[in-house]
């Protein structure tokens, strides 16, 4: 019993220290994100790494979500004699949940990965501790641009998401399964609201500071050689995985 | 002149340095010599401010740099330079990039002025023609060499050098050891170096200390190093296994 309290204890000790040096982390590079100077050419290369080498990843991952949605939707709809609302129904759950979910779980996955490794590599070849040498703060150099380019390209890339989702759903709907061109667009225009589109794009901006956090986290605390680089960016993704789905469920519930 | 006073530092349970006393006078190529592990490294990292220690002070001239933080400790670094075990350098800058790095982050200089000092750096360096390449393409000596070039570049009042010539063969050790005096000669910094290599750097340094569980042990000439009647020391300098040094 006692054993089960120390571990209980060792747990939660464990879990505080590594919750609080996440908070602190997260403080410092909101902190730095003001001081200036703005690391312009960082910023330009991150968005481009986040951004720009996701989208055919987006593209192709956001046209197949909408075709599967307006599939199921449509068979679901079909038993209530409801065809006309599949523009709705694939509009609406691209523009609420699915587009700002699986966009953000998919650039997790490929640039979330790619940057807790290359912060990890950077650490234990002591790049890091050379630029804190050189007088300059890692945290703002490093970190700080990834987080700006993150805010800039989630919403972006979930943006993309849903437009070609949409157009995934009408090629399946419209052209594959019958359902009338001009219900499908004129049905989700008239159900879909403005303050759906800004929730799902504040749902995008928070995931993008969680990823950006998380990943950055791991990777800036890397240790233990290349093993430790490995269970980093594993626990990076999982980590950021997790916590997406999680903070959408908070979301989604005052939103 | 760098003074360190009664350090002390420990990573949870293992304790590094216990009470670490150091004078090193400014011009000298003071060199610390010791097995692997004791905490040399550690040592060199504590002068410049990426580790804390537990207790004592490092001075540097009139500035205690242990409890400075933010602008003040930048200020301090700003004097200084440091060559890594592995160099260091930045993977995706080309090696023009990797010694442009400090002035370009930290002067207001105009990119004709920063091409012209870089080439002065790498030409000193024996790299001359090789600024287009990443560091992946070069040898170790060679990115040694670069990581030389780009801790001289913005002019430091201190170098460190944490291990130069682990790893290389014994042509390249002597060449990175020559190269270090012919800068030394030129530039006139301060230089602390941790090394391995025995016998050879006793014929670059000025001062040598050694470095034994936590503690200097012997601190003199290369002369009086060699000389000495310290079993610690004679065991050391002679590489053998057997005497008061455990071979773990």
């Amino acid at each position: 019993m006692l054993t089960l309290a120390r571990i209980s204890a060792w747990i939660t000790s464990r879990f505080l220290h590594e919750t609080g040096k996440m908070g602190i982390f997260l403080a410092s590079v909101l902190l730095h994100l003001f001081v200036p100077p703005l690391q312009l050419n960082q910023l330009i290369r991150r968005i481009d790494f986040i951004g720009a080498r996701s989208l055919l990843l987006i593209i192709f991952t956001g046209a197949f979500t909408g075709m599967v949605v307006a599939f199921q939707g449509y068979t679901a709809l079909r038993r209530f004699g409801g065809e006309a609302f599949l523009g709705p129904g694939v509009g609406l759950s691209l523009i609420r949940e699915l587009g700002p979910v699986l966009s953000a779980l998919m650039i997790t996955g490929r640039a979330g990965s790619a940057l807790t490794a290359e912060l990890g590599i950077m650490r234990i070849s002591e790049q890091i501790d050379a630029l804190e040498v050189m007088a300059l703060n890692p945290i703002k150099y490093l970190v700080g641009p990834i987080l700006l380019a993150a805010i800039i390209t989630f919403p972006l890339l979930n943006a993309v998401f849903v437009v070609v989702g949409i157009y995934g759903g009408y090629l399946v709907g419209v052209q594959l399964l019958g359902v009338s061109a001009g219900s499908y667009f004129t049905q989700m225009s008239s159900a879909v609201t403005l303050d759906d589109i800004w929730g799902g794009l504040y749902k995008s901006l928070s995931f993008g500071v969680i990823v950006a956090w998380v990943c950055c986290f791991k990777g800036f605390y890397a240790a233990r050689g290349a093993e430790g680089v490995s269970h980093a960016t594993t626990q990076a993704v999982v980590m950021s995985s997790v916590l997406i789905l999680v903070w959408d469920y908070f979301l989604t519930s005052i939103l | 002149m760098i003074r360190v006073v009664n350090l002390h530092k420990a990573f949870g349970s293992q304790r590094v340095l216990a009470g670490v006393n150091l004078a090193i006078p400014t011009g000298s190529i003071y060199t610390i010599i010791g097995q692997s592990g004791v905490g040399k490294s550690c040592l060199l990292k504590l002068l410049i401010g990426l580790l804390r220690p537990d207790v004592g002070e490092v001075w540097v001239d009139d500035t205690e740099v242990s409890h400075l933080r933010g602008r003040a400790l930048n200020q301090v670094r700003a004097r200084f330079g440091m060559l890594f075990q592995g160099g260091a350098l930045f993977d995706s800058l080309s090696v023009y990039d990797n010694v442009a790095f400090p002035l370009r982050e930290k002067t207001r200089l105009r990119e004709t002025v920063i091409r012209e000092k870089v080439h002065e750096r790498l030409i000193q360096v024996g790299l001359a023609g090789v600024e287009g390449k990443f560091p992946a393409e070069l040898s170790g000596g060679m990115r040694k060499r670069v990581a030389m070039a780009r801790a001289l570049v913005s002019e430091p009042e201190f170098l460190l050098f944490d291990e130069p010539t682990t790893g290389l063969d014994p042509i390249r050790v002597n060449s990175i050891h020559k190269l270090i005096h012919d800068l030394h000669s030129m530039l006139h910094f301060t230089a602390v170096i941790v090394s391995h290599e025995i016998p050879e750097i006793f014929s670059l340094a000025t001062q040598v200390a050694m470095l034994h569980e936590g503690s200097i042990v012997a601190v003199g000439t290369p002369a009086a190093i060699q000389s000495s009647t310290n079993p610690l020391v004679q065991q050391f300098i002679q590489g053998r296994s057997d005497g008061p040094i455990e071979a773990n």
